[in-house]
């Protein structure tokens, strides 16, 4: 076993991996007519330190998990598994095409895809039962969970995370990617009794820390920084399209691939991102 | 057939540190309670929350654990469903939902406790096995099965506490995915699932007594559905009765009158079953029974053994 978790990080490397990600999803743009592109530029940091940096790995096999519970994020997800060899450059081409195995949502039993979601507020439950299930067998496997903000408008979420708090469960390390857009609005225009989010889960047991979003090395330290003893909670601050000036908190990206023009200028864009 | 049901897991759990059970707020009954203190840690109760309750089992599952999902039967499938289906049925783990009083059990706590319509909803979606044990031999029999199946999500569909034993001199044993059956008989042939399946015995003496040769089956596997064995009862008898403690919609009597004319059998089929409505009815499970129509004195009525 490979123990990458260390205190170690190189935030230089982490910066150049996630403009190859995003630059990596732009061109799939191209292949489909719709996509998550915005959602997963969001998260792109996050997703990068929990696989670069947190995540132990032996070759293509870790005893730790990343489940993306906002399952619109998953392209993030699709070329990092591509970059580490889990899932092949064919599977990429064939994303949402008849043939491929790889949808605009993740799917369990694909590999490196650890639950089917896609409908929110599923992750904080299974999550909690995989922690949980690490404990009754004596492993110590990592459960890495990104959400979106938008699912902490679920219930269950907040069932997930009020037993989470319960069973104490320090395995559990969720990240709440505040990109602040759901479907509809903002949710600080929408819904401003959502806000602050971290008391919410401190007042159900949870350890929680504030981080901006799209530094991966201010992520990273704050998952090495922890007390421990309880689920820790990294509400990340971000910005829904971050790397594409005219995707940045513009509610379209949600779904739509850029045309060729825009593609260009994307790409023109994403050769230094400031965190 | 609840007790039944939790000697069994203790049974099976202390020998097997993979089964646990999750329950949301329901008081454990007998055995399980002994599980809870004997083996704290495969005890969860989430509380009043069903979501988190299959969501865990999932992740239990999805890590190598054998989840059980315990508690009152609408609330393991109705209040969770989207749960149910995309947690359980969708990425297809071995978790059993233990739905306790199926169909109108809980006579007394109206129609917010009432699961008639369980058998559709739970038959309806893809990967679930639905098993409906009519006795606790039976249950004892299933339990032990969906404690070492790799299949995927079980739905099972118990009663609540104090039926007879039905099923001790059956004809066959149980076998997932068959029908059984209990007696076997020439002329009329009952087929029934759950708890009324005592009412499937008090019909078929109704039919001895007239001189008939009466089979009786199980059906408590009720999905996978042996579609061949019923073709096959529906060419050998000349009568087949359905009595089933489900709402219309969905129902084994339709299934089996479905496979009856595809198969072009000439056999005669009545089948009875809860009404399509809510019952504001309160009383014994016998009475609301008889308020849905479920009454072996109009069953035998309706089938002319008057």
């Amino acid at each position: 076993m490979s123990e990458t978790l260390s205190n170690v990080f190189d935030a230089g490397a982490a910066r150049r991996r996630c403009l190859t990600y995003r630059r990596r999803i732009l061109d799939i743009s191209q292949q489909v007519g719709a996509l998550h592109i915005a959602p997963a530029f969001s998260c792109t940091e996050i997703v990068d330190v929990v696989y670069n940096g947190l995540m132990r790995w032996d070759g293509e096999d870790t005893p730790d998990v990343i489940l993306m519970s906002k399952g619109h994020g998953c392209m993030i997800q699709y070329v990092i598994l591509e970059e580490k060899g889990i899932l092949l450059r064919e599977d990429l081409d064939l994303y949402c095409k008849p043939g491929g195995r790889l949808g605009a949502h993740p799917d369990y039993g694909v590999p490196g895809i650890s639950a089917s979601t896609g409908s929110l507020g599923h992750g904080m439950g299974l999550a909690t039962g995989m922690a949980y299930g690490e404990r009754l067998q004596d492993r110590d496997g990592q459960i890495y969970l990104v959400l979106s903000d938008g699912e902490c408008q679920e219930g269950s979420t907040w069932e997930g995370a009020m037993m989470a708090g319960n069973l104490a469960l320090e395995n559990l390390i969720a990240f709440v990617d505040l990109n602040d857009f759901s479907g509809l609005e903002r949710m600080s225009e929408g819904h401003p009794a959502f806000h602050p989010v971290i008391d919410k889960f401190l007042s159900f047991g949870w350890e929680g820390v504030e981080v901006n979003g799209h530094s991966a090395d201010e992520i990273h330290e704050a998952v090495m920084n922890r007390e421990g003893g309880k689920p820790l909670v990294v509400v990340s601050k971000t910005v829904k399209g971050k790397g594409v000036s005219y995707m940045e908190h513009v509610p379209i990206w949600h779904y739509r691939a850029p045309s060729p023009e825009e593609y260009k200028q994307a790409c023109d864009e994403l050769v230094e991102i400031s965190a | 057939m609840r007790n039944k049901f939790a000697d069994v897991f203790y049974d099976l759990g202390k020998d097997d540190p993979k089964l646990c059970i999750v329950v949301a707020d329901i008081s454990p009954a007998g055995s399980i309670a002994k599980f809870r203190t004997d083996f704290p840690d495969r005890f969860v109760n989430t509380g009043v929350a069903e979501q988190i309750m299959i969501g865990m089992c999932a992740g239990l599952a999805q890590r190598g654990m054998r989840p059980f999902a315990y508690t009152i039967a609408t609330f393991t499938l109705y209040r969770p469903f989207e749960f149910v289906r995309d947690d359980l049925c969708y990425q297809n783990l071995p978790v059993t939902i233990v739905g306790i009083g199926g169909g109108v059990t809980y006579s007394t706590l109206g129609g917010t406790h009432h699961a008639q319509e369980d058998i559709a909803i739970a038959t309806a979606l893809p990967n679930m096995s639905v098993i409906a044990p009519c006795d606790p031999s039976e249950a004892e029999t299933v339990t032990r099965w969906c404690a070492t199946q790799t299949r995927g999500p079980v739905y099972l569909r118990l009663g609540k506490a104090g039926e007879p034993d039905l099923t001790l001199d059956a004809a066959e044993p149980w076998e997932f995915g068959k029908l059984r059956y209990l007696t076997k008989g020439d002329d009329v042939c009952i087929l029934s699932y759950g708890p009324i399946m005592k009412k499937a015995f008090e019909v078929a003496e109704r039919y001895r007594a007239a001189g008939q040769s009466v089979s009786l089956i199980s059906a408590a596997s009720v999905k996978p559905f042996d579609d061949e064995g019923a073709v096959a009862g529906l060419k050998r008898h000349k009568k087949m009765v359905v009595i089933e403690e489900t709402a219309p919609v969905g129902s084994l009597g339709l299934k089996i009158k479905a496979l009856a004319y595809e198969a072009g059998a000439t056999c005669d089929v009545s089948s009875f079953c809860l009404q399509d409505e809510f019952m504001h009815h309160y009383g014994n499970h016998d009475e609301l029974l008889a308020a849905h129509g479920l009454e072996t004195g109009a069953i035998a009525t309706a089938l002319g053994l008057d």
